[in-house]
């Protein structure tokens, strides 16, 4: 068994409502530099990318995430992740 | 008994989805059915617009249903969402729950409408009356809540 790559890999973002309006795109791929571990550690380095992001992550503790559509939480690893999605709180039904 | 879920932008018949669910089961005792309608909040709207992740849209929504059929012994469960622009008037979402008792199908159906407001991934958007757009719709912490609520052993 050879070890997992320590390369980042490409990673597909999406954005949906006012986070995709802030952003200032629908989705994008992105290779996250080494040691982004988490979301958290995503939304930093994507903060640092622009003022759209900036905005976006202003109040990081609203803005919610997604791992290949599954709802995550700012500590939950992003280890094998292939879409993530980052979105107001939902008002749906 | 497996939930049946849809999103889609066209309208819905609650009457012939009701029927749907019934028509080839004669042992339920019980249909409870919510529909959401949109408001014009006293004449200031003019619409909403609802955007949605597609994809996981439907699979959140099969999470909570699929949650609903193991935590009440149901026969159907429907939830449809809708999405695009919907006018006052119009209907944005439909949950109906069946079972053999009322208790179970109201309380499934209150239960899939709580967690879908605060889990399925919908956001909507004002577009008033006067013909300028309006900004997105916020989250109540009063859904929170709702939905929280059935986090408590019952």
């Amino acid at each position: 068994m050879t070890m997992a790559t320590t390369e980042p890999a490409s990673l597909k973002l999406v954005y949906f409502a006012w986070v995709r309006e802030r952003v200032g795109l629908t989705d994008e791929t992105v290779t996250p530099p080494a040691g982004t571990a988490t979301i958290a550690d995503l939304v930093r380095w994507l903060k640092s990318r622009g003022e759209g992001y900036e905005l976006a992550f202003e109040n990081e503790s609203i803005v919610r995430a997604a791992i290949d559509q599954t709802h995550a939480k700012p500590a939950t690893t992003i280890a094998g992740a292939r879409e993530i999605a980052f979105f107001p709180p939902m008002t749906g039904g | 008994m497996t939930p049946l879920v849809r999103i889609q932008r066209e309208d819905f018949d609650i009457g012939a989805e009701m029927a749907a669910l019934t028509s080839d089961n004669t042992n339920i005792g019980a249909v409870v059915s919510f529909a959401g309608l949109c408001r014009d909040e006293s004449g200031r709207l003019a619409a909403l617009e609802l955007e949605h992740y597609p994809g996981m849209a439907e699979a959140e929504i099969a999470r909570v249903a699929a949650e609903a059929a193991e935590r009440w012994p149901l026969s159907g469960l429907v939830a449809i969402h809708r999405y695009g622009l919907i006018r006052p008037g119009e209907q944005i979402v439909l949950v109906i729950a069946a079972s053999s008792h009322r208790r179970e199908a109201f309380e499934a159906a209150d239960f899939l409408m709580d967690y879908l407001k605060t889990r399925a991934p919908f956001w909507k958007r004002e577009h008033l009356a006067d013909g300028t757009l309006g900004g997105w719709v916020e989250a109540k912490a009063d859904d929170d809540d709702a939905a929280q609520r059935w986090e408590q052993v019952s």
